[in-house]
């Protein structure tokens, strides 16, 4: 009897009330994108440093929360909205500097494990320096987002989400366009491909970095905005990074159009478990669902879905 | 004059290939391991005991088994506070369900099946490497805490959902639960880890140690010359998840008490591995060392503004001990990337040549 009704709860349940309510399905599978977008935006931030230095920067999440603290500090200033994102962008730009000049130019050439270890100091370091700076009670982020929901074809949809993934959507695009066609974007990517190769040809590496942590900085920024907005800026925001990890390996850590793949099937796969297989496991799975989900794709594509190719050699 | 081998003769394979070749290293390991069970016990206070000592030597611990599977086999992982926190309480399922069995053996045992919990979670290992296992190893860190939360057969159903260790007698001594002294417990601890540590240090000398270093440098030719990776890798997860099992069972009994799943958390992963980094990737001794500085610098950091007669506000004082810790850590990287233990292997070579530069 038990295993009828465990196998009942795991494989008819769920199929049953998604075919009976096609349309909660699809509200569903939507309001599950757009958190994906916004997992999306962490990740890529991962995905931009990777591809660029080969540092698995665990300081992606420190960034974005450092970056949304110092937005909603200088707003709490009295400075206005424009002027406070510039100081944010620039605050960014300065740290990017510093951590190119304190930390990544002396530790070239060690092993990664050795560069992770680095940034998770420095997730340390900008957590303490960004509370000592603005203090650590949970602040509102407020943008004058409207957050009201409307119908679409039956269908509720919440006009912030919608905003935060279309912000999403022009990031990546600029973005698209940056590394693809400006001159400083094909730098970057033979960066990426292959340092000395890079430096033989005269790119500056060290020059090339500091703008990748820059554009991640301000990736990070738009993240803590939307994440800010949504969830007041606190230390927990920091924790996000946690969830991109998942994206990460998922999408392939060097893809940018994988982070963004891979945060909507992490968005979808995670609202779905979450209201259709609830009874079975009992709630709360948002913190290991995804990296499960992640592993089992791992499992046949050990390079990520979009990642490159691992070739090895003797 | 006082490090230099000139005159040790060997004259037996079994000398030759002792764990410390060396007279003055094994004088001076004896002589720390004569202090740290004769001296310490007697003129430490309680505090610096249950502080410092305890912890210091659990952790440990728990670097051992980290570094064996990362120092020596390579397999990058951040799931160590899980595999803790099924050493804990699976050492508090048994030692409820049975209360008769020794408490050691309870710890052995559940060092076992965190050993099993580790094999599964070590699969993946085969086909994915470097990072993405390391992410990969973040699933079974989540996952297991998530259900020793959930589930409340782990804690015996109790309201608050924490694990409590109770008193277990052993030769007529309490050693565990609250009316343990810090001085048994300190003792239990200290036999554990001298044994387990020399355990692990011939467990690498030998035959499975040279195939997990084998594997790590490249493991498709050590596939070519006959090492199996598959099993390799799984038993470099196994005995690292017993240590760390272990490492777990005794932090809850005969350290912290009680505990909840808060206590493994994944920054607790982080330290361990903070610790094997900054001691050194492949040493022992470097475990020991690490733990020595990750567990110390804390509490240095706490004390240090009162030492100097600076007094601020606590969660000030809270955010700049982050601080300091971060950047203590990125200095240190930056200073030293191969560790304290390379440290003291360079301290070594000076002394050998000492008084004369080369």
């Amino acid at each position: 009897m038990e295993i009828i009704s465990f196998l009942n709860l795991v494989f008819v349940n769920p199929l049953v009330e998604i075919f009976s309510y096609p349309i909660f399905f699809a509200e569903v599978v939507i309001s599950g994108l757009l958190t994906g977008v916004m997992y999306s935006l962490v990740a890529l931030g991962f995905v931009l440093i990777f591809k660029a230095s080969g540092v698995f920067n665990f300081a992606q999440g420190a960034m974005v929360l450092f970056a949304a603290l110092n937005l909603v500090g200088f707003i709490e200033q009295g400075f206005p909205i424009w002027l406070a994102l510039l100081l944010t962008i620039i605050v960014m730009i300065i740290l990017a500097f510093l951590i190119e000049r304190f930390m990544l130019r002396h530790l070239i050439n060690q092993e990664d494990i050795i560069l992770f270890m680095a940034t998770i100091g420095l997730t340390f370091l900008l957590q303490g320096f960004g509370e000592t700076l603005w203090g650590s009670n949970v602040k509102p982020l407020d943008l004058g987002i409207p957050n009201q929901s409307f119908e679409v074809a039956g269908l509720l949809l919440n006009e912030f989400d919608l905003f935060a993934a279309g912000s999403g959507a022009i990031l990546v695009g600029v973005l698209a366009v940056f590394f693809h066609y400006t001159r400083i974007g094909r730098a970057l990517r033979a960066v990426a491909d292959d340092h000395q190769a890079a430096m033989a040809v005269g790119i500056p590496l060290k020059t090339i970095w500091i703008i990748v942590w820059s554009v991640a900085g301000f990736v990070g920024l738009v993240a803590g905005i939307m994440w800010g907005a949504k969830s007041g800026v606190q230390f927990s925001l920091s924790l996000i990074a946690l969830k991109a990890l998942p994206v990460l390996i998922l999408g392939g850590f060097t893809s940018v159009p994988g982070a963004i793949v891979g945060g909507l099937i992490i968005g979808v796969g995670e609202k779905i478990a979450e209201i259709y297989w609830r009874p079975l496991v009992g709630g709360a799975i948002e913190n290991w669902f995804a990296y499960v989900l992640a592993l089992a794709f791992l499992l046949f594509r050990p390079q990520g879905l979009f990642g490159e190719r691992i070739i090895e050699r003797v | 004059m006082l490090y230099r081998e000139t005159g040790q003769f060997k004259i037996s394979y079994a000398a030759d290939q002792s764990v410390f070749p060396i007279a003055q290293d094994r004088w001076f390991v004896s002589l720390i391991i004569v202090i740290a069970i004769f001296v310490i016990p007697v003129l430490a206070s309680e505090y610096l005991l249950q502080a410092v000592m305890i912890p210091l030597l659990i952790f440990s611990l728990a670097a051992i088994g980290l570094n064996l599977l990362v120092g020596y086999a390579g397999q990058l992982s951040l799931g160590t506070g899980g595999f803790m926190a099924v050493g804990a309480y699976m050492t508090y399922k048994l030692t409820t369900a049975f209360p008769d069995i020794n408490i050691i053996i309870v710890f052995l045992l559940a060092g076992l099946i965190a050993a099993f919990v580790g094999l599964i979670f070590g699969i993946p290992s085969l086909r994915i490497k470097g990072f993405y296992l390391a992410v990969a190893t973040l699933a079974s860190q989540f996952f297991l805490l998530w259900m020793f939360n959930k589930v409340a057969w782990f804690y015996n159903y109790n309201s608050s959902g924490t694990i409590t260790a109770p008193p277990r007698e052993m030769f007529g001594v309490v050693i565990t639960g609250p009316m343990a002294s810090a001085e048994t417990r300190y003792l239990v601890t200290l036999f554990i880890v001298i044994i387990f540590a020399f355990i692990a240090k011939n467990l690498v000398r030998g035959r499975l140690g040279r195939s997990w270093m084998a594997v790590r440098d490249m493991d498709i030719a050590a596939e070519i010359i006959g090492i199996r990776p598959f099993q390799t890798k799984l038993i470099a997860f196994a005995v690292s998840s017993f240590y760390c099992g272990l490492a777990g069972a005794m932090m809850v009994f005969l350290w912290l008490g009680s505990a909840e799943t808060e206590a493994f958390s994944i920054n607790e992963s982080f330290n361990v591995l903070f610790m094997i980094i900054i001691g050194g990737l492949g040493s022992i001794l470097g475990s020991f060392l690490g733990a020595t500085f990750i567990v110390g610098l804390p509490i240095f950091l706490t004390n240090a503004p009162q030492l100097v007669g600076l007094s601020m506000p606590i969660d000030m004082q809270k955010h700049i001990e982050i601080m300091m810790f971060g950047s203590l850590i990125i200095f240190f990287l930056i200073v030293e990337p191969h560790g304290l233990a390379r440290l003291l292997q360079i301290l070594k070579e000076k002394l050998r040549l000492w008084p004369f530069p080369y």
